[in-house]
């Protein structure tokens, strides 16, 4: 067979949101690997600088639907550091544990979807009936199954009170004892290994070199964990170990992440056991002081990096993020060399991507003329109503007054 | 035989409609286990036949650069082949509807048409991920298929002819005979599961990576009907199996042995179904290494401790 160009992606059934990746192929091995991002943006960044703090918070909890409450913690943090707000203890409390059930329910959804990808689909079936134990512990906490909406400026919103931290422990055994399987499944299940070890290779070096984050890198061995290196909320205050595996494959990413589950029930008893009185929230102003601040936040999938600016307003004058996605996509190409087709789908699902989180910004380059230029929200908008007006015929600005006339008449 | 007669055996029993339904029953079996060793509620009995009839009323569209006639052909040839290979298997009695001396050979080629037609199928719609599939159809086929004929050989060899009726008839004289072909059994099972391209032989309709393999491309009644040629084959698959290797009780009276006939389709599905739950999907290689490293001297040994308790004990 000649060398077949496959495209898997922006609509394909191995894919949960669009991205494309163009594989050319020689039989089944992977020659060449393009890839395209940017089918899922959604102008969150600049979306942001038109609201209010308060309502940002909301919106960017709402930039990944997995790891909602590292968006919105990491962006909080930064805020607070910007106004100087120092948190009470307890909501620092709260808001780790929240963090860690959050860990749990991302990856045993990684774990099924893994399985799914593979052909395992009992796999899926298995961990995502399990992972409804910790969906509903974050709904019991917080009313919400995704999107909790449990952050504030200065603190939390819901307590976590006796009961529930009772029901939190109770719940944490029962998924600690399935984990635990999970783990033996993994290492002892041979057709799984088959399809998992030696796939999608990346070296210890080239971890480094790509800026690889997450249970990914540390799969290749690089020991890096934000809790750790750079403690937030209550993460100084708690014991654990950063989970590290030499394997530098697919399966090394498994036993990293099953490994992390154990470490975050560990956690979560430690938390709830030296839980201390206090506030759960403190005042916070609602202008924030001219400044500004990054943070930093482990998230399910890696370091998850906000920056706020401020300029005294209650509206931040440039909020900027980016996804772990972002930073692992570039080794993705690194790990698709050299392997088979069967095992794209793995290999991509093995970054636990979040390609919509990752899709940021616009710019247009101009192979003639080799020029690059980033389109701002005014000439963008522009072009969006003049491309719906002479394409389509449909004129946004004539609809809008219509709507303004009808809303008068009400 | 007459002509009415010949035309009921073809088109009612044990012709398309018995086969059909058959077939039918066969699949929700598969997926209910299926569902149920996942630990998932799985479909209501109806739910082969509502898809079955949900597809025939549907759309058909053919690629533009597909070549029609092979295109629309291809899933009429599976249907038939498949339907075609009952006709020669015993079922509930000791002698198949027909039977001549190499019958077993026909069936088995019979049953090779099917994959044949979908690699064609595949291939003729041009579309990439329908390319790719047929191709691993193609390569699927030259690993399992020679294990399915080693499975099936030893048996025969043991009965010492090479009819299915005559082999039976073997067996029911001699049922101790069936305890030595144990290891056969097993490879034909798992050559059965490649055949139907289920778990972790799913490699040419694997989702994940080629859509739907030789199938992306079909819609509507074409689907149907390959849909209903692959559970036609499991329909068939299993009766050989049963036929071959499960074949005790057949001198019964009829209704008793047709019973005995479904609970003996009903275990075969249900070890392929707990295969399916057990294991992932292998990759191509992988299968092609596993089935010729491990599998195929297995059936040899088989075979040549068939004829060594031949040449020496009988």
């Amino acid at each position: 067979m000649a060398i077949v160009k496959i495209p898997i992606g922006p609509q394909h059934p191995a894919l949960k949101e669009p991205e494309s990746f163009l594989i050319s192929l020689d039989g089944e091995r992977i020659q060449e690997v393009g890839m395209r991002l940017g089918y899922n943006h959604r102008g969150i960044e600049k979306a942001a600088e038109g609201r209010t703090y308060i309502q940002n918070i909301y919106l960017l909890e709402r930039v990944c639907g997995i790891c909602s409450h590292s968006h919105s913690t990491a962006f909080i943090q930064a805020v607070e550091e910007v106004a100087g707000i120092e948190l009470s203890r307890r909501a620092k409390y709260i808001r780790t544990i929240m963090g860690e059930l959050e860990r749990i329910h991302s990856h045993l959804l990684w774990l099924g979807v893994a399985g799914h990808e593979v052909g395992f689909d009992t796999l899926l079936m298995y961990s995502w009936r399990d992972r409804e134990i910790v969906m509903d512990l974050l709904a019991m906490i917080s009313g919400n199954r995704v999107n909790y909406g449990m952050n504030t400026f200065g603190g939390v919103r819901r307590d976590i009170d006796k009961q529930k931290q009772q029901d939190i422990l109770t719940a944490v055994d029962a998924l600690e004892e399935r984990t635990k399987y999970y783990a033996k499944v993994a290492t002892e299940e041979i057709t799984l290994i088959k399809r998992l070890s030696g796939v999608g290779y990346i070296s210890k070096e080239d971890v480094y070199r790509l800026g690889t984050v997450g249970p990914t890198g540390r799969a290749s061995g690089m020991p890096r964990d934000t809790r750790k290196d750079d403690p937030y909320a209550a993460y100084d205050e708690v014991d654990f170990n950063v989970i590290t595996d030499n394997h530098c494959d697919v399966y090394g990413r498994t036993l990293v992440r099953v490994g992390e589950l154990m470490e975050t029930y560990k956690i979560i008893r430690q938390l709830i056991k030296n839980m201390p009185d206090g506030e759960i929230a403190v005042k916070f102003p609602r202008r924030v002081p001219a400044g500004e601040a990054t943070s930093r936040y482990e998230a399910p999938r890696g370091e998850d990096v906000h920056y706020v600016k401020g300029n005294g307003t209650d509206k931040p004058e440039r909020v900027k993020l980016r996804a772990p996605t972002l930073a692992n996509l570039q080794s993705v190409s690194k790990m698709l060399e050299d392997n088979n087709l069967a095992d794209v789908p793995i290999t991509i699902a093995a970054i636990d991507p979040c390609f919509s989180c990752t899709d940021r910004m616009i710019r247009i380059v101009d192979n003639s003329k080799g020029s690059a230029n980033t389109t701002d929200w005014e000439t963008l908008r522009k072009k969006g109503i003049e491309w719906y007006r002479n394409e389509k015929g449909i004129d946004f600005t004539d609809l809008n007054k219509k709507y303004a006339n009808i809303r008068k008449v009400d | 035989m007459g002509i009415a007669s010949a035309l009921f055996n073809i088109i009612v029993f044990p012709g398309f409609l018995f086969l059909g339904v058959m077939g039918l029953i066969l699949e929700y079996l598969d997926r209910i286990l299926y569902a149920r060793f996942q630990n998932r509620q799985g479909p209501p009995f109806y739910q082969p036949l509502a898809d079955f009839i949900k597809l025939t009323a549907k759309e058909e569209i053919i690629p533009e650069e597909a070549d029609r006639r092979v295109f629309k052909f291809m899933p009429i040839i599976a249907l038939t082949a498949a339907t075609t290979a009952f006709f020669y298997i015993p079922m509930w009695g000791t002698s198949a509807l027909f039977s001549f001396t190499g019958d077993v050979i026909v069936v088995l080629y019979l049953l090779t048409i099917p994959t044949v037609s979908f690699f064609l199928g595949g291939w003729s719609s041009t579309s990439m991920y329908a390319s790719i599939g047929a191709v691993r159809t193609l390569t699927q086929l030259f690993s399992y298929e020679v294990l399915l004929f080693l499975g099936i050989l030893s048996p025969m060899l043991l009965a010492d002819t090479w009819s299915l009726s005559e082999s039976t008839i073997y067996y029911q004289h001699h049922p101790v005979m069936m305890l030595l072909n144990i290891a056969a059994f097993a490879i034909s099972m798992i050559a059965l599961l490649g055949k139907l391209e289920k778990v972790p032989f799913d490699i040419a309709e694997a989702e994940t990576e080629i859509v739907g393999g030789s199938f992306t491309e079909y819609t509507g009644r074409l689907l149907a009907l390959f849909r209903m040629a692959i559970d036609v084959e499991m329909v068939v698959g299993a009766s050989l199996i049963a036929a071959v290797f499960l074949p005790f009780g057949l001198m019964l009276n009829p209704v008793v042995a047709f019973i005995l006939y479904l609970i003996k389709v009903c275990i075969i599905v249900f070890l392929l179904s707990l295969f399916r739950t057990l294991f992932a999907r292998l990759r191509i290689d992988q299968m092609v290494s596993v089935c010729w490293k491990y599998f195929a001297p297995l059936a040899l040994a088989q075979i040549l401790f068939v004829m060594i308790v031949k040449g020496v004990f009988l």
